[in-house]
């Protein structure tokens, strides 16, 4: 069977799940945020099949902009962990509580 | 099934296993090696942009994840001083809210797949090359990469005020 379209939605999806399941399943802030990175890179492997075979390169352009936008996010959010760190001394989601009424 | 066919089954596979590793390793739960096997997760999804013909991007995707971010990840990791996370008791009810939130949006992507019609027989001849794909981005898309261009400014001179010493 020739691979299409539908084989890189499939794996894409998987990708998604796994990293929404990162998310929700760990309690460290550092592996939720590469939890994080893995759902952005599935969004980005479902683009670039999407442009691959509609034919037009304006999904490999959303791409390089995708992966800007999110270098720079780990770039502020690590900044902001490594705060947040500074202030609490943990980096368990369990331990930063302070927004609880 | 062709060699194309073959590798595409190798890097999905690689890119999943990797992937599980990332957030589920059975041996150890240090963040040193989740930011490790993420490293390989990017360089074999490098591989399926390949098989896609989006050569620029694998190139990018390397360079930028591989390189750039994952070792921002582990200065970071250095610079905490992480101690290995404990196994404390997972939740019930966020593991279930977990499987429950996938399951709904599985069950929204099969519907999606099963009512679309693939027409992937006759494959497009498109190369996303460097060329073509700059001479797209320095055209069309010239107003967004310089947009871009300030919010990397304005995310470097967050970063250079939230590391700090003392936050105001």
């Amino acid at each position: 069977m020739q691979v299409g379209l539908e084989h890189y939605l499939v794996v894409s999806f998987l990708l998604f799940a796994l990293g929404l399941l990162g998310i929700i399943v760990r309690r460290n802030l550092l592996v939720i945020y590469m939890s994080l990175e893995l759902m952005l890179n599935a969004a980005n492997l479902a683009l670039v099949a999407f442009s691959r075979f509609n034919n037009k390169l304006d999904g490999q352009v959303l791409v390089f902009f995708i992966i800007t936008v999110a270098a720079a996010e780990v770039a502020v959010g690590l900044a902001l962990i490594v705060a947040l760190y500074r202030k609490h001394q943990s980096a368990h989601v369990e331990d930063l509580t302070m927004m609880k009424l | 099934m062709g060699l194309p066919d073959i590798l595409f089954y190798v890097f999905a596979f690689l890119t999943l296993l990797c992937g599980v590793l990332v957030i589920a390793n059975p041996f150890s739960r240090n963040p040193v090696t989740s930011a490790m096997f993420l490293v390989l997760t990017i360089i074999s999804m490098a591989g399926l942009f390949v098989l896609l013909h989006a050569f620029f991007l694998a190139a990018v995707q390397i360079i930028v994840y591989a390189g750039a971010v994952i070792v921002l990840f582990l200065f970071v990791i250095m610079l905490l001083d992480l101690k290995e996370e404990q196994r404390r008791k997972i939740k019930f009810f966020g593991v279930a809210a977990g499987l429950l939130s996938v399951g709904a949006i599985m069950v929204i992507f099969l519907k999606n797949l099963g009512a679309t019609l693939f027409n992937s027989s006759s494959l497009p001849a498109l190369e996303g090359d460097t060329a073509s794909l700059g001479k797209l981005l320095f055209t069309q898309y010239v107003l967004p990469f310089e947009v871009v261009s300030v919010l990397l400014l304005v995310a470097m001179v967050g970063m250079i005020l939230l590391g700090k010493k003392d936050l105001k």
